[in-house]
């Protein structure tokens, strides 16, 4: 087993090498200078050449790579242009708020997906696995940050019931586990929680109908074992797959939460990278996107350990 | 030694044959059969989902090509003593938008931007990625590790934050936002041709062009690339529903198509502001979305289905 994390280990390291070059580049895409909305329009070729050099680009471009390299591996993000602090710290508090709402939506996503998922695998052809089919394609379908404006249609501005925007009463960033806060959370969690929901429950119908087709469960029920039995079973094998499932669409939600933040103006990643593009504030905009790259690279290979670890039947290849 | 026969072999096979038994001469008893194609054509039109789906994505298409003809009104002239009208208002059937300009001729005109922005990407990556699939999975060796594992970073980002940071990084715009979709789909796209092709390249009939003394350029037009492509594009169909939600997201956060164009993500974002005034117009141009991304993706199925491609 520690052989196989080692292997992933390498395998992974040569991805986030690629990441961070992606993230590096992503500045040198900008049109013009990415100094260019900094400085001022009428700034003389002077204070150019100098803002230039302060901040290392006259130099060759591989050579500027290594230089960022080595301050991100030292936990240096850079400066962000439009507030002047740090961005690792404007970052981390805005992971917290996202990872939040998305560990919510997936739970919810999980609990319903895995609920219908069941219901639809043990009952094929059903009304139930149509309905469950029917969701699955609703999840991937709907435009989430539609759906979010119609939840607030109705439960905010229609019936009253919840906030429609921010994180909490206080309007601060941050959220606390209380009933206050809660109520904020629920519009945006619930929107984020189609599509997992969706992906969720068709996954689950398709593992729960192959597992029952087996050869094994007629002999657990040939024996005499009670319905309870065999779906102890059954859950047992479908439970590696549902969970890395689980895992990824965590990462999926924690990057693309952007739409569904902006909607709910929760203080999270998404909000910020918002801010980040619309104020051309590239070292923030360059952190964010580095930070949640890395956060989804380390859970894919956290999800496959894990899941490698629940089923001994894969291959540690 | 027999290749496993497989809907998609069969098919670029028996187009292939059928070619040759004509050229061989009329003394076999030749029976023209319905062909690959002809199969697939007829399964999917016994489906009434996908044909429903299908007669959703024509009338959507067929609006767009004639919208600047059809409008009941012009879509860029406003009123402010007319703004915000309700759904059935005897003029604007269909209710007015924030600056009183008709939501039915806006809605329509939109679909031509939302489905261009939308779509495009994906054509445009469904011939990158299978190029670059079709190059990796055939040479093989080293061509196909570098390549593929170029490509396995990309997959390291979630694609919305992929299509995101992209567009940022270029600025708005029409342009941009199809260069980042198309950027999030050529690694997709591109894994799905490469798993096709190196499926297919120790088949019997590969060996046999090669002994034939065709070139590797005319293996790959004619024999692979005749294979594969079925699959892939059943593949990129099932993201264009994807395509026309991100690309339409793009224009709700503003880094997509810029007022007053009509788009049916950016008259989303800029009805926010109507939601108290006016909420059944304000979320029309999302319904639209999600109608035109639901046929796609059922469309998507039953093109599956009929191909009897494994998902």
């Amino acid at each position: 087993m520690l052989l196989y994390i080692l292997k992933r280990l390498v395998y992974v390291t040569p991805v986030a090498f690629g990441v961070s070059v992606v993230c590096f580049l992503l500045v040198h895409l900008a049109p013009g200078d990415p100094l260019s909305a900094v400085l001022p329009a009428d700034a003389t070729q002077a204070t150019i050449d100098e803002m230039r050099a302060a901040y290392g680009f006259d130099k060759p471009l591989p050579v500027q790579y290594l230089i960022w390299l080595w301050h991100v591996l030292h936990g240096d993000l850079g400066v962000s242009i439009a507030t002047g602090r740090p961005v690792l710290s404007e970052v981390s508090r805005a992971v917290v708020n996202s990872l939040i709402l998305a560990s919510v939506a997936t739970v919810i996503g999980f609990t319903f997906g895995t609920l219908f998922g069941f219901v639809a695998g043990y009952h094929r052809n059903s009304v139930a696995d149509r309905a469950a089919s029917a969701l699955s394609v609703f999840g991937v379908s709907v435009p989430h940050y539609w759906l979010g404006m119609v939840l607030v249609i109705v439960f905010s501005a229609t019936l009253g019931w919840l906030p429609p925007t921010g994180a909490g009463p206080d309007g601060s960033g941050n959220w606390r586990p209380d009933f206050d806060h809660l109520r904020y959370l629920i519009l945006p969690a619930v929107t984020m929680s189609v599509i997992p929901t969706g992906i969720i429950a068709r996954t689950v119908r398709a593992l729960v109908a192959d597992i029952l087709a087996q050869d094994f469960v007629e002999a657990l029920r040939a024996k005499g074992m009670d319905e309870f039995g065999v779906f102890k079973h059954v859950v047992r094998n479908a439970a590696p797959t549902a969970l890395a499932i689980m895992g990824l669409q965590l990462g999926y939600l924690l990057g693309g939460s952007i739409l569904v933040e902006t909607v709910f103006a929760w203080p999270g990643t998404g909000f910020l990278l918002n801010a980040a593009i619309f104020q051309r504030d590239l070292p923030l905009l360059q952190g964010s996107i580095l930070v949640l790259a890395m956060f989804f690279v380390v859970l894919n290979l956290l999800v496959d350990v894990m899941q490698t670890a629940l089923d001994p039947r894969i291959e540690r290849a | 030694m027999t290749a496993p026969v497989t809907a998609a072999s069969v098919a670029l096979d028996g187009g292939v044959l059928a070619a040759e038994d004509v050229v061989h001469g009329p003394d076999a008893a030749f029976v023209p059969s319905r062909g690959f194609w002809g199969h697939v054509g007829h399964r999917l039109v016994r489906d009434p989902v996908a044909m429903g789906a299908g007669a959703v994505i024509l009338l959507v298409v067929i609006i767009a090509v004639l919208s600047p003809w059809i409008t009941p009104m012009d879509p860029y002239k406003g009123s402010m003593l007319r703004r915000l009208k309700h759904v059935g208002d005897a003029t604007y059937w269909l209710g007015s938008d924030e600056l009183g300009r008709d939501m039915i001729s806006r809605l329509m005109l939109g679909s031509r931007l939302s489905l261009f922005i939308g779509v495009t990407p994906v054509l445009i990556a469904f011939v990158i990625g299978s190029c670059i699939g079709i190059l990796a999975g055939y040479v093989g060796g080293w061509t196909n590790t570098i390549l593929m594992r170029t490509i396995d970073v990309f997959f390291a980002f979630p694609s919305v934050l992929l299509a995101i940071a992209l567009s940022g990084a270029l600025g708005a715009g029409i342009f941009n936002s199809i260069v980042s979709l198309t950027c999030v789909f050529v690694p997709q796209i591109a894994r799905v041709a490469e798993s096709v092709t190196t499926g297919i390249r120790k088949r019997d009939y590969i060996d046999a062009a090669k002994l034939s003394g065709a070139s590797a350029l005319t293996i790959m037009r004619v024999q692979v690339l005749g294979n594969v492509v079925g699959p892939i594009f059943v593949y990129a169909t099932s993201l264009i529903s994807v395509s026309m939600i991100l690309a339409s997201g793009l224009s709700f956060l503003g880094l997509g198509v810029r007022p007053p164009e009509p788009e049916w993500g950016l008259m989303l974002n800029t009805l926010r502001t109507a939601i108290y005034v006016n909420p059944v117009v304000a979320a029309l141009p999302g319904l639209c979305i999600f109608i035109v991304s639901i046929a796609f993706n059922l469309f998507s199925d039953g093109l599956r289905a009929a191909m009897e491609i494994r998902q």
